[in-house]
């Protein structure tokens, strides 16, 4: 067991990946010699050469255009765009290419590639540096996509996207980077693909949150206890597709209530899925409206004002208390 | 002196061996084996007639909208002969030519573009990457897989076709500098043919030609005369030379002409002159080539005539391959998504065949 932060543990994911597999290699603009501008990369290219820890171009499409080329010819990338807010330079490739490829060759090509980049807003960066744009990849076939949140969650899952063999979006929440330690055990993990977990139990109402919004919902439900004695169930979702509807239904059934939460914009924001999978399969169950504590359907604001944009335990504990009087 | 000339070691060179009445230059002849002309002529007829075909299909109902090729025979088959079998071929949606060499079946991209997904099967013991529907989206792909020969090492190469279209997508221009920047074993195959759909060349861009693009991100850059198949052999060899030696990637400009509509959807009329149509008539690929073949002796008119036979016969017994193997399966939409269908998808296969069943009852 070692303490490290999120940042450490998916360095130490790619690591021990590069180390195994010889197929597996790591692109993207400043992941080499600089180590990544968040340092998620630091170190790596002096142990695995420049080879398989490649500084490419300044260029979104083309980075991710020839990792999915490089994936079709049975190579293992994992390319790093710098901020999600870059992804757009290279939608297309993702949705044409990434996404499709072994559908377009009826299985004969597969792109087992990680798209890895930061998201979320609590860092105080310049416009473009904060969103959550995770639905896009959410309503792309042939996708999967996943978020840690903490750096034990960061090391298994990160692995457990590398050795699939189908593409993964993998979106870091940059605002817990470095926000706090945990726990990693010796050995590398690899957690199951579409597995939500539970973070908190509780019986009162269900939290359902992902990535960076696990620690106000945390501290919510800690608020919630402490405070109002009421015991809330929080919810990791992780995988947002393939999502786990069970787990979702299963708490929603001891619960009857839920609040989620998320940064991106609230309108078909995955909480909005997350909602309607809920009413499908335990509507019968609910005792109060779902209520979701999102983003707005706003740009993203600057980051003087950013505090107030980004769902936070007051909130949350707001929305609890509210659906628990309804 | 504060101000001269900045030499890049790169100029664009021209390329033409057969001039417009198929009289070859004796020094630039890539001199290939008679077998190999004779199949190269055999393919490009192959490729036009398949065409023909294909638009009298499609007229009938029997056929989706497609994109034919009349007047790129040359370019096709010109291209593809210097390529191995494990080397990568990436080609645009209208490189029937030299998917048809590659091994792809008549039967099978008739089934392609008549709509049946099963069409989407790539041809057993090459290389090859299914066609790019969206202009230029293939070639970072393409760059990648040049990538990943320079990762494993070794001397394949890859071949990737696209068009003057193409050339402007940002793709293209970020699928060029990786190339240049790793090096990678990718030979660029731009086959300008005049038009993107109604848009012309002079429309397009602000080149004289598109060779120039490769030299601006640094590759060695061809524009050769794309309807003349020995010059396009021989580009495209020098090309696949280099990469195998592991000298790079090249551009090659092959400049032609679209001699039918952009698809069966579009009316030319509309947008570019008879005349202009029938200037490129008289430098038609095959004639050039054929004319070539009959002065060396290796094809006489009545030689012709047999070869233009046996492909009509290759033809019609495709169709009714065709016709046998054009059956709708709506049952396999949900296969190939993922490489074990994740949960939440299998419902929806199990909500969706119960529908179908349904749909089928009722005769839909």
């Amino acid at each position: 067991m070692a303490m490290m932060n999120l940042v450490e543990a998916l360095n130490l994911a790619l690591d021990e990946c590069l180390r195994e597999r010889p197929e597996a290699l790591i692109m993207g603009e400043d992941v080499g010699v600089d180590g990544g501008v968040f340092r998620v990369t630091k170190g790596l290219i002096e142990k695995y050469g420049a080879k398989r820890v490649v500084d490419t171009p300044l260029a979104e499409a083309g980075i991710i255009g020839t990792a999915i080329g490089m994936a079709a010819a049975g190579l293992r990338p994992v390319a790093e765009i710098q901020f999600s807010g870059f992804t757009y330079q290279a939608f297309h490739q993702i949705e044409q290419n990434m996404a499709r490829l072994r559908n377009r060759t009826r299985g004969r090509l597969s792109v087992p590639m990680v798209m890895r980049a930061p998201y979320g807003g609590g860092i105080r960066a310049v416009e473009h540096h904060s969103e959550s744009r995770e639905a896009y990849w959410v309503h792309t076939p042939g996708l999967k996509v996943v978020i840690p949140s903490s750096p034990r969650a960061g090391r298994a899952l990160l692995r457990t996207a590398i050795l699939e063999d189908d593409p993964v979006i993998f979106y870091e929440p940059k605002a817990i980077y470095r926000a706090f330690k945990e726990d990693v055990p010796e050995a590398p993990e690899t957690w199951p693909v579409g597995r939500a977990r539970t973070l908190r139990d509780g019986d009162a109402i269900t939290i359902v949150a992902w990535g960076a919004m696990t620690r106000p919902a945390l501290d919510a439900a800690g608020e919630l206890a402490d405070v109002h004695d009421v015991h809330a169930e929080v919810l990791d979702l992780q995988w947002l597709k393939p999502m786990d509807t069970e787990a979702l239904v299963a708490s929603v059934r001891r619960t009857g209530r839920v609040v989620i939460v998320h940064e991106a914009p609230k309108t078909c924001g995955v909480g909005a899925e997350v909602a309607a999978r809920i009413v499908e399969y335990a509507l019968d169950h609910l005792e109060a409206p779902i209520r979701r504590v999102a983003g707005h359907d706003i740009v993203f604001p600057f980051f003087q004002v950013e505090r107030f944009y980004l769902p936070d335990a007051a909130r949350i504990t707001r929305a609890v208390l509210e659906t628990l009087q309804y | 002196m504060p101000r001269k000339t900045f030499d890049i070691g790169l100029v664009v060179e021209e390329l033409s061996i057969l001039d417009e009445s198929g009289r070859a230059d004796a020094a630039l002849d890539p001199k290939l084996p008679e077998a190999t002309l004779l199949k190269m002529h055999r393919f490009m007829l192959l490729t036009r007639k398949l065409d023909e075909r294909m638009i009298m299909m499609q007229r009938q109902g029997q056929m989706g909208t497609f994109a034919p090729g009349r007047g790129q025979e040359a370019v096709q088959i010109g291209s593809i002969l210097p390529l191995r079998s494990e080397d990568w071929y990436s080609p645009s949606y209208r490189s029937f030519g030299a998917q048809l060499w590659r091994g792809w079946t008549i039967d099978q991209l008739l089934l392609l573009w008549a709509g049946y997904f099963e069409g989407f099967g790539l041809p057993e013991g090459v290389n090859d990457m299914p066609m790019s529907i969206v202009i230029g989206s293939h070639v970072p792909v393409a760059v990648g897989l040049g990538m990943s020969i320079n990762y494993r090492g070794g001397d394949q190469v890859v071949l990737v076709n696209f068009g003057d279209g193409a050339s402007s997508e940002g793709d293209v221009s970020e699928a060029l500098n990786f190339a240049a920047v790793y090096k990678a074993p990718v030979i660029f195959l731009c086959e300008n043919n005049g038009y993107a759909i109604s848009v012309p060349f002079q429309k397009q861009c602000g080149v004289r030609s598109l060779a120039q693009r490769g030299i601006g991100f640094g590759m060695p850059s061809l524009r050769v005369d794309g309807n003349d198949v020995l010059a396009m052999a021989a580009a495209t060899q020098e090309a696949v030379d280099r990469a195998r030696r592991h000298e790079g990637p090249t551009f090659i400009e092959a400049v032609t002409f679209r001699m039918e509509m952009h698809t069966t959807a579009d009316d030319p009329k509309v947008y570019r002159s008879d005349e202009e149509v029938r200037r490129w008539e008289k430098k038609d690929p095959i004639m050039r080539f054929e004319t070539y073949l009959k002065s060396r002796g290796l094809l006489n008119d009545a030689g012709i005539d047999r070869v233009a036979a046996e492909i009509e016969e290759e033809l019609r017994v495709a169709r009714d391959r065709f016709a046998a193997r054009a059956v709708q399966r709506p049952e396999e939409v949900f296969d190939f998504h993922y490489a074990v269908m994740p949960e939440e998808l299998a419902a929806q296969k199990r909500e969706y065949l119960a529908d179908l069943q349904q749909a089928l009852a009722e005769g839909k």
